[in-house]
């Protein structure tokens, strides 16, 4: 006599109205050298990746743009905000970004604490408004608060993106409570970014039943980043999968796994 | 007559030719206007229309592109 064991079977990641494979993004930024990143990228299998907007560096002609070694027809290019302190910054640099790029997407930032770089949620709130207003998909980072998430969410945010710890900290998920609340009351993807460290954080973090994780420092940080960036992924699959196959109760107290009957005298 | 006029490009600033336009900058430049998003004066100017732009004596100009970022 057999049970039917059933196969998890997750469904795609869909934000903005777009359709994805994989539930990790990662950044394009701090690696030691191109080639790198681009294996990382591929390792990873992400198939969305964030850029930054800044100046052309007139003098030195070496330093070439990022679009040189992506392809945007095979990644799917997400420009963000990131160093803009005020709504209007953030702003300025998301028209820029959606004129340099290939989407209406912005991974929206705005900046309220230098050491911390925890975002300026009432900052956040009003560009958020401003680009959804102007046809902005806004993935908009901001802290574990839900009523900030409540509120970009009914602001009209594609996804709302709240941090595990601060940008490039590595310190993993601190508050699993904050988030996974979050994911229980918003209809909108919601992508934890910022702060997972190592394969383990990731996991953790799809365990509490987000939608994906965006991560940059974990992978280009890391010792070997195109390891780190395959441990990533398999962290990814596994959290996701642990999550939607639906983890044991915890107990205070062991329960033994062998049976009680059949013990000898 | 001088025929060069000071402008402000990426917050330096530079000479460029009298009545040159945008695209002429980016030229000046060694710049791919296809590489680039220019912003005069605060306002994003499409491709297309780089080459109709003149900049004038003080104008602030941006040329900004994407780098590797999180």
């Amino acid at each position: 006599m057999t049970t039917a064991v059933e196969t998890v079977r997750d469904t795609p990641f869909v934000v903005g109205g777009r359709t994805f494979q994989s539930r990790l993004m990662v950044g394009t930024g701090k690696y030691r050298d191109m080639d790198t990143m681009v294996r990382a990228i591929e390792a990873s299998g992400a198939e969305i990746v964030t850029v930054a907007v800044r100046r052309v560096d007139l003098d030195r002609t070496k330093q070439e743009g990022v679009l040189y070694h992506l392809d945007p027809k095979k990644l799917f290019l997400l420009a963000n905000t990131a160093g803009c302190q005020t709504a209007e910054d953030a702003v300025r640099y998301a028209r820029l970004a959606r004129e340099a790029g290939f989407n209406d997407f912005i991974k929206l930032e705005v900046i309220g604490d230098q050491e911390t770089l925890l975002p300026d949620v009432q900052g956040l709130l009003v560009a958020a408004r401003t680009l959804v207003g102007e046809g902005f998909k806004v993935l908009a980072y901001t802290n574990e608060d839900l009523v900030t998430a409540l509120r970009l969410e009914d602001a009209g945010c594609a996804a709302v993106m709240p941090l595990a710890s601060p940008i490039g900290s590595g310190l993993g998920l601190l508050n699993p409570y904050g988030v996974r609340t979050i994911k229980r009351r918003l209809t909108v993807p919601v992508v934890v970014d910022a702060g997972v460290g190592t394969a383990s954080d990731a996991c953790v973090t799809m365990e509490q039943g987000v939608d994906g994780i965006l991560m940059n420092t974990a992978l280009a940080a890391a010792r070997d980043p195109v390891a780190m960036a395959r441990a990533m992924r398999l962290a990814v699959e596994a959290g996701r999968t642990a999550y939607l196959a639906g983890r044991m109760p915890r107990r205070e107290i062991a329960v033994p796994s062998s049976p009680l009957e059949g013990m000898l005298d | 007559m001088n025929d060069t006029i000071d402008v402000v490009v990426n917050g330096e600033r530079r000479a460029v030719t009298r009545g040159a336009t945008l695209l002429e900058l980016l030229a000046a430049l060694a710049l791919d206007p296809r590489a680039v998003v220019v912003e005069h004066n605060r306002t994003i100017v499409r491709r297309p229309r780089l080459g109709e732009v003149t900049v004038a004596p003080g104008d602030a100009i941006e040329l900004v592109h994407f780098v590797g970022g999180g």
